[in-house]
């Protein structure tokens, strides 16, 4: 019974519920006031996408940029690789994911949005708002109250989901699926630890990664 | 190759010194009582006795530089101590469990009265001093009690640093880990012939792989075992709750589900100790008071298992 095969998915696990629900805490703890800034910086975002310019894209590809290596550095780092050492080998995507925001969409002429109202754009744009408005409810819904809400460009899994919506709709297309990678496997690491943590919760960045996909798909190139 | 078959004779002997100089009029398998009622068992290599249990880290103590949560690790281990607890589990593995341990460890100034278990655990063995020295750090102690080489894991090569730590009075003891069942036939091969003071791998009621061979063996060898996972890190016992104890329980000083696994696991003449884990004061003090007598003979514990079993 030497195989890696015997191993069942929680003992993978390293840490319970309750060292992970006060992460978020003690992160929103330290941060605030933070927190208003990163929703106003959030519904930006989300103005942006519906009312595109090449400059204001731009200004949101380095938003983006700035807030994937923040969260490696302040959430990743800082808090949650000392309760889990696998999360030194994801601060490195997390740059790259930064990287790649900042050589493909803070150049000229690097991403562009297309105009009209397709169904990607829809379901990229509606990733971008539960991302930023719906998804730190789901700290009260789960019954961890506000104090835990995970608040976009502050926590992983919304910056992720809100990235992913930037990149199910934008042109070209080879842009948006590099751009959609590092946040889908974000998505998928984090429902996989949620579904062992507490179920419900890991629904949210599985669906985000499907929608995105599917999004992407449809996307004209 | 790591093992030292003719050391042992040497050790054993010296451990067996050691017990007779202790007074030991009983042989180093048997549970003795100590003052508060806390059973021991006597390491077989030095005759030193130890509480029959102890106390393991696993996700329960990684709890970051959270201060509630680390404030209740360390209310955990107070009772533990206070209960008569000595080894407490943890390995570089687990997180910031080591550092938790050294935080309560400080705050309740217990460095002399904890038996500090640790391992190394890195598939490099060159990195093995280095990453001992940090664990050592976290703890906040001078030197760990025991250090086992963690799942086998580069287990030549990482045994033979912690045997050249113990020759050079660095650490006390050393020991090998496994757990859920796995590599017991590699494991065999370890027992026959390195020169260990402890192994430590999975064995409860329900997970009796153990007492085929590995078990008999390490009371042939005169190694200590760690039983760890004695509650299948809690499934067994929430696939008990609920389930009746059987009268005769009571008769045993078996008041919970947990108490009743505790007490089986711990009545193997050649086990040393269990290890469970807890984030709970109440659960550390339950199951501290499992390790108390009555504790069943052979008969009992076949009537134990078979009860469990037929559930
Ligand atoms: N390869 C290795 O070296 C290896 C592998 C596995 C384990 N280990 C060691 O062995 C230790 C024990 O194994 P484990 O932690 O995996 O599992 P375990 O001790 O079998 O189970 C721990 C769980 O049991 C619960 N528990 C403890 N006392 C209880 C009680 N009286 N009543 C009800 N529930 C109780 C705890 O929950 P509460 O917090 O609610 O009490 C905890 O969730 C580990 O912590 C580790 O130190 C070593």
């Amino acid at each position: 019974m030497s195989a890696w095969w015997s191993y069942r998915p929680e003992d993978l696990l390293m840490f319970s519920s309750r060292v992970y629900e006060r992460l978020f805490v003690l992160h929103n703890q330290a941060l605030w006031p933070a927190q208003p800034l990163a929703l106003a910086l959030g519904a930006g975002l989300c103005l942006v996408l519906l009312r595109p310019t090449a400059g204001r894209l731009r200004l949101v590809a380095l938003l983006l940029a700035a807030a994937w290596g923040f969260v490696a550095w302040a959430f990743l780092w800082q808090r949650y690789a000392p309760i889990n050492w696998g999360i030194r080998y994801v601060v490195p995507l997390f740059a790259l994911q930064a990287g790649l925001l900042l050589v493909l969409g803070g150049r000229r002429g690097g991403l562009a949005l297309p105009s009209g109202s397709g169904a990607s754009r829809g379901l990229g744009l509606g990733l971008a708002g539960y991302a930023v408005f719906l998804h730190p409810l789901t700290a009260v819904a789960l019954g961890r109250g506000l104090a835990g809400a995970e608040v976009f460009a502050l926590a992983p899994d919304p910056l992720a989901i809100a990235t992913l919506g930037l990149a199910a709709m934008v042109r070209p297309a080879r842009h948006g699926w590099a751009l959609l990678v590092v946040p889908a496997l974000w998505c998928l690491f984090s429902a996989a630890t949620l579904s062992l943590l507490d179920g419900p919760a890991a629904w949210p960045p599985l669906l985000a990664v499907a929608i995105a996909v599917a999004a992407r798909l449809m996307a004209p190139g | 190759m790591a093992s030292e078959p003719h050391a042992l004779t040497r050790r054993q002997l010296l451990g067996g010194l050691l017990a007779l100089a202790a007074g030991a009029a009983l042989p180093p398998c048997s549970a003795v009582a100590e003052p508060g009622d806390i059973l021991t068992r006597r390491v077989p290599a030095t005759g030193e006795a130890l509480p029959l249990v102890g106390l393991g880290s696993w996700i329960t103590f990684n709890v970051g530089d959270d201060p509630l949560l680390l404030a209740s690790c360390t209310a955990v281990m107070a009772a533990f101590f206070a209960g008569g607890g000595r080894m407490i589990d943890s390995s570089p593995m687990y997180g910031s469990s080591q550092a938790t341990i050294g935080h309560g460890l400080a705050e309740l100034d217990a460095a002399e009265r904890v038996y500090a278990a640790d391992k190394v655990w890195t598939s490099r063995p060159a990195e093995g001093p280095a990453q001992i020295e940090a664990s050592r750090r976290d703890w906040g102690l001078p030197r760990f009690d025991l250090l086992q080489v963690h799942n086998l894991l580069a287990w030549e090569e990482n045994l033979a640093t912690l045997q050249a730590m113990r020759a050079a009075g660095e650490v006390r003891h050393v020991g090998i880990t496994t757990s859920h069942g796995r590599r017991h036939a590699a494991l065999e091969r370890i027992l026959r012939e390195a020169d260990l003071d402890f192994v430590q791998l999975t064995y409860n009621i329900v997970d009796r792989e153990a007492e085929r061979r590995l078990l008999p063996l390490a009371r042939e060898r005169g190694i200590g075992v760690i039983a760890n996972r004695p509650f299948q890190q809690k499934r067994l016992i929430r696939r008990l709750e609920g389930k009746p104890l059987p009268d005769w329980a009571a008769e045993l000083g078996a008041a919970t589900w947990a108490q009743f696994i505790l007490k089986f696991i711990v009545s193997h003449p050649a086990v040393s100790c269990a290890i469970p884990a807890t984030t709970r004061v109440d659960h550390v003090r339950e199951n501290l008071a499992a390790a108390r007598e009555p504790l069943p003979d052979a008969a009992l514990r076949r009537r134990m298992a078979d009860y469990v079993h037929r559930l």
